[in-house]
């Protein structure tokens, strides 16, 4: 097996013993991309130089036995919507095709103080806009599982990179389900953190009240280490909370017993692909059988969800994207007055769907319609808040699927709007509330495609899902499954 | 003006603080530095940057709050304005819409000798936009984003007032007010003062209100004026003849002294007003309530009526020494030193303020240097008070003290300028002159007291103005008296 397959706490553990340098690591994984890259298409840009300098110096770090972190010389992907200095970031735009940021998001200078090794930039939806990375105003990328299927969306590029080793793991974004349904499609481990718990600062923002950043692994463990390091409040994000970072990889204990598990009725009368529903009843059955006690709850304004989303996601979006006006940076067309430079700019630098983004949140936030649309949205976004409140009452985690369907085939919904919004049916609750959610494999359907599992925790209490998650990890064999490539 | 209108207007103004950094990045906000020098990611509306909230802001607006008798709100919002502009990096501005810092205040006056009070809708904090530079190439402009990020305060008035006049002395009334508060310098001209102003007129007598006009660009005092002036004019005469009114934004045109049309009610912005996602509800309590308002320095209305009570100055010089804090503090700490206060205010508002403005040291918020020391001031007039130098002697020493450093009492003994008092050489003195001017003392003896003045000139001359003048003329009578 190459080193490149191997999981993060594997990886970190080995480079630790010195069984091989980080050099030779990032040189395997850079190996693995140059035989798989061409059918994937995971990256968007590969900083195969830096990347070797970083595992030298990591090397040297290494070498004094200074190290303490887990991600301390391990190659790690990062989507495109993070600014890192120097190295292009185009959140998959034509509008910054050749955008070189002047400074690093806090995660990722966070990445890079740990010594961790940065091989590239991940492939998205623009603007992190869709769920299926089609919506790349550069290329599609695909599933490693399937090459004819999409590895879902956004955080695309960064799972297909994760399940097809070609990184250790990966850094996303998650707005409405962008780390956890890729995850699921492509068989790999996501996790959307609460809402404040990692910096947002130097993500280019899509929905500021519901971007959250999170890592893309290979298994649970995993998981728990990189948010170890990403976690934690950042002076320069005001949403981000400034309260401790547990030792979350502390929180694997196996152990499940008397742990509650929600499991919501309304999601599971929808016409879901039966294999899903089968997969995930008998994952919450693995873990009753471990002492996990069932509770059937109710999250009664979940139909509202997909609605209130696209509302309060589009109005922010609409604001958020305003920046890109062709002056300071980024794609500009030189017209003949200030108004057609502004239209001209946006009108080639944007995509279909982001431009179809801005045109709907425009309308929402417009006299007369404010109220009809973004404050009752907003109503409406409490009343599910109210929901999980209600409901973590009665259990301690909630379990749904990740996704209604398995990864579907590409270009089967590009057309259809309405049909790719709903693949996030079971996700985007979950960031209107502001909680943290785990989407980890529970299993296959008959055309060979993983199915994942959503473990949904308390405002900032990752540490049960995670818990719950590495537990079920451990009685099952799903995640150590990887694609033929 | 016609009698059978009023005119009805509101004064919307915005000003820039005087903190040291950018309401929302470290930028510095220092004035006249390169074009774009006082930038960086945020306030250039880089991808992926995030606004943290300048905490000296919130203080200073709750300071403005405070000394205008709002309420100060314990929960407030930063909202987005949205629009686009070369000089708006972000596509929007951070500001506040529903739920602002402040609202519910007022400001008194006094105009034309009466009290005057206007109510403040609401004050609330926002970032100021760059600047667009037009003229410096041919087929393009230029943006100088130094300013992008700036703090503001807008402080919006009830349509309360009704007359230029009236506006003029709130706009100054509430100028003063926050130079009092050291937290914006009030400079119109360079538009750290700016004032939007909204007019309207009505049948006198009416209550219901009129179509509002927004005159925009009045850079000065006297373009506000002159602006309003203009603009009830024309409503007067455009309703008088029959017409109306039509909602609308309108420039005033300084060098041809009137509005023109800008923007009507149709074309005006959408600004699709949301809560800001990036900042978090600004939560006030009432720890930090109480220590802004502990921190409140002694407004000028209430200076000036201790001024009156406490000093027994006039209304007048109670206003002047008020008018600014910084020549308030500098009468009070003569004052300290020496307490004249009548004669300390005579000597302020008279020779030193003409010193400052040919100085034009008066024209920052604070007089950096001043050209006399308040204590040295207290001790030139204690010297008068003592009789050691004469009030004309006074006038000597006050110029040769601008900017010696030196003392009152130096200056007088290196110069020689002791009043002289002592009998025996004024004596001799106003015998040498009446030797000298026979004629005038036969005149004196013919009835002429004018020549009396003469004589004391010529003696004031000959002792180099130090004869002590109350001992010349008792003695000088004296001697014509013996003449005759």
């Amino acid at each position: 097996m190459s080193r490149a397959a191997l999981t993060l706490h594997d990886a970190g553990n080995k480079l630790r013993k010195r069984e091989f340098s980080s050099v030779e690591l990032t040189e395997a994984v850079f190996e693995r991309i140059a035989g798989t890259e061409s059918k994937i298409r995971a990256y968007l840009t590969l900083a195969r130089d830096a990347a070797l300098e970083q595992a030298r110096q990591a090397d040297e770090r290494l070498k004094q036995g200074r190290a303490r972190s887990p991600l301390l010389g391990v190659p790690l992907a990062v989507k495109d919507n993070f600014l890192t200095r120097g190295l292009r970031t185009t959140c998959a735009s034509k509008m910054l095709a050749n955008f070189i940021p002047p400074y690093d998001a806090t995660t990722v200078r966070m990445l890079r103080a740990t010594g961790a090794v940065i091989t590239g930039k991940t492939n998205l939806d623009e603007f992190a806009m869709g769920s299926s990375a089609e919506n790349s105003a550069f290329f599609p990328t695909r599933n490693p599982w399937n090459l004819e299927r999409i590895p879902g969306g956004s955080s695309g590029g960064s799972a297909a990179a994760v399940a097809a080793d070609q990184c250790i793991a990966a850094l996303g974004t998650d707005t409405g389900g962008s780390i956890r349904q890729p995850a699921a499609c492509c068989g790999i481990v996501g996790l959307k953190p609460t809402y404040g718990r990692v910096s947002r600062f130097g993500i280019i923002a899509f929905a500021s009240s519901m971007d959250q950043v999170g890592p893309l692994t290979k298994d649970v463990q995993d998981s728990a280490l990189f948010l170890e390091v990403i976690a934690g409040h950042d002076p320069a994000d005001s949403t981000s909370v400034d309260r401790p970072v547990p030792l979350y990889s502390e929180a694997l204990t196996g152990d499940v017993k008397g742990v509650r598990l929600g499991i919501p009725k309304e999601y599971f009368v929808r016409g879901m692909q039966p294999e899903v529903e089968l997969a995930v009843r008998t994952a919450i059955r693995a873990l009753e059988k471990n002492g996990a006690v069932i509770e059937e709850i109710s999250l009664p304004h979940t139909e509202y969800a997909v609605a209130v989303y696209y509302i309060v996601a589009t109005a922010e979006a609409s604001s958020n994207l305003a920046r890109y006006d062709g002056m300071r940076y980024g794609h500009s067309v030189h017209a003949k007055d200030l108004t057609d430079t502004y239209m001209i700019s946006r009108q080639e630098g944007f995509g279909a769907e982001v431009k179809r983004r801005i045109m709907l949140g425009t309308y929402a936030l417009s006299a007369g319609y404010y109220d009809a649309y973004y404050l009752k949205a907003q109503r409406v976004r409490t009343l599910i808040k109210q929901d999980f409140d209600e409901a973590f009452k009665h259990c301690d985690v909630i379990v749904t699927p990740t996704a209604p369907t398995t990864a579907f085939k590409l270009a089967a919904k590009i057309q259809d709007p309405l049909q790719m919004y709903l693949s996030d049916i079971y996700t985007i609750s979950i960031n209107l509330a502001g909680l943290p959610a785990l989407s980890l494999p529970c299993g296959f359907d008959q055309a060979g495609m993983p199915i994942g599992m959503q473990i949904v925790g308390k405002h900032f209490d990752e540490a049960t899902i995670l818990r719950v998650g590495h537990a079920y990890e451990q009685a099952t064999e799903w995640s150590k499954r990887k694609p033929d490539l | 003006m016609n009698m059978n209108y009023e005119s009805v207007i509101g004064l919307e103004v915005h000003a820039q603080l005087l903190t040291e950094s950018k309401i929302f990045c470290g930028c510095a906000t220092k004035f006249g530095q390169t074009p774009n020098q006082n930038t960086c990611p945020v306030c250039a509306g880089f991808p992926g940057v995030l606004p943290v909230l300048n905490k000296k802001v919130v203080d200073f607006a709750i300071k403005a709050g405070l000394a205008t008798r709002c309420e100060i709100a314990r929960t407030s919002l930063f909202a987005r304005k949205n629009y686009f502009y070369p000089d708006l990096p972000k596509g929007y501005q951070i500001s506040q819409y529903e739920l602002p810092i402040c609202t519910g205040g007022y400001i008194e006056f006094e105009v034309n000798d009466s009290r005057k009070l206007v109510r403040l809708t609401r004050i609330h904090m926002e970032e100021d936009a760059g600047k667009n530079i037009h003229d410096a190439h041919d087929d393009s402009s230029l943006i100088d984003l130094n300013r992008a990020g700036v703090p503001l305060l807008e402080i919006v008035s009830e349509p309360d007032m009704r007359s230029r006049e009236e506006a003029g002395a709130y706009l100054r009334t509430l100028r003063q007010i926050l130079q009092y508060l050291s937290i914006c310098d009030g400079n119109m001209e360079q538009g750290s003062f700016r004032c939007d102003a909204n007019v309207s007129i009505r049948p006198a007598g009416s209550q219901r209100l009129g179509t509002k006009i927004e005159i925009k660009n009045l850079n000065s005092f006297k373009a506000v004026e002159k602006a309003l002036e203009y603009e009830i004019e024309r409503q007067i005469e455009a309703l008088s003849e029959g017409g109306t009114i039509i909602q609308e934004t309108r420039l005033w045109d300084e060098n041809r002294e009137e509005t023109r049309s800008m923007r009507s009610k149709e074309s005006a912005h959408d600004y699709r007003y949301f809560p800001d996602p990036d900042l978090l509800p600004l939560v006030i309590d009432d720890d930090w309530i109480a220590e802004i308002r502990a921190s409140l320095p002694e407004l000028p209305a209430g200076r000036k009526a201790r001024f009156i009570s406490d000093y027994n100055l006039s209304a007048y010089d109670a206003e002047l020494l008020t008018g600014r804090r910084d020549v308030a503090d500098y009468f009070e700490s003569a004052v300290k030193a020496h307490a004249n206060p009548k004669a300390l205010s005579n000597w302020i508002v008279g020779d030193l303020f003409r010193v400052l403005k040919e100085r034009r040291l008066d024209e920052p918020l604070y007089i950096a240097e001043w050209p006399i020391a308040a204590q040295h001031l207290a001790e030139m007039v204690r010297l008068i008070d003592q009789g050691t130098i004469s009030g004309k002697i006074g006038k000597t020493v006050f110029e040769a003290l601008l900017d010696s450093g030196r003392s009152p009492q130096q200056i007088v003994q290196e110069q020689g300028l002791e009043q002289v008092s002592d009998a025996a050489s004024i004596e001799s003195a106003v015998d040498k002159i009446l030797t000298a001017n026979t004629k005038q003392v036969e005149q004196y003896k013919s009835g002429s007291e004018k020549v009396f003045g003469f004589f004391v000139g010529q003696i004031m001359k000959a002792t180099q103005g130090k004869a002590n003048p109350q001992k010349v003329n008792e003695i000088l009578r004296e001697k014509l008296k013996a003449h005759t």
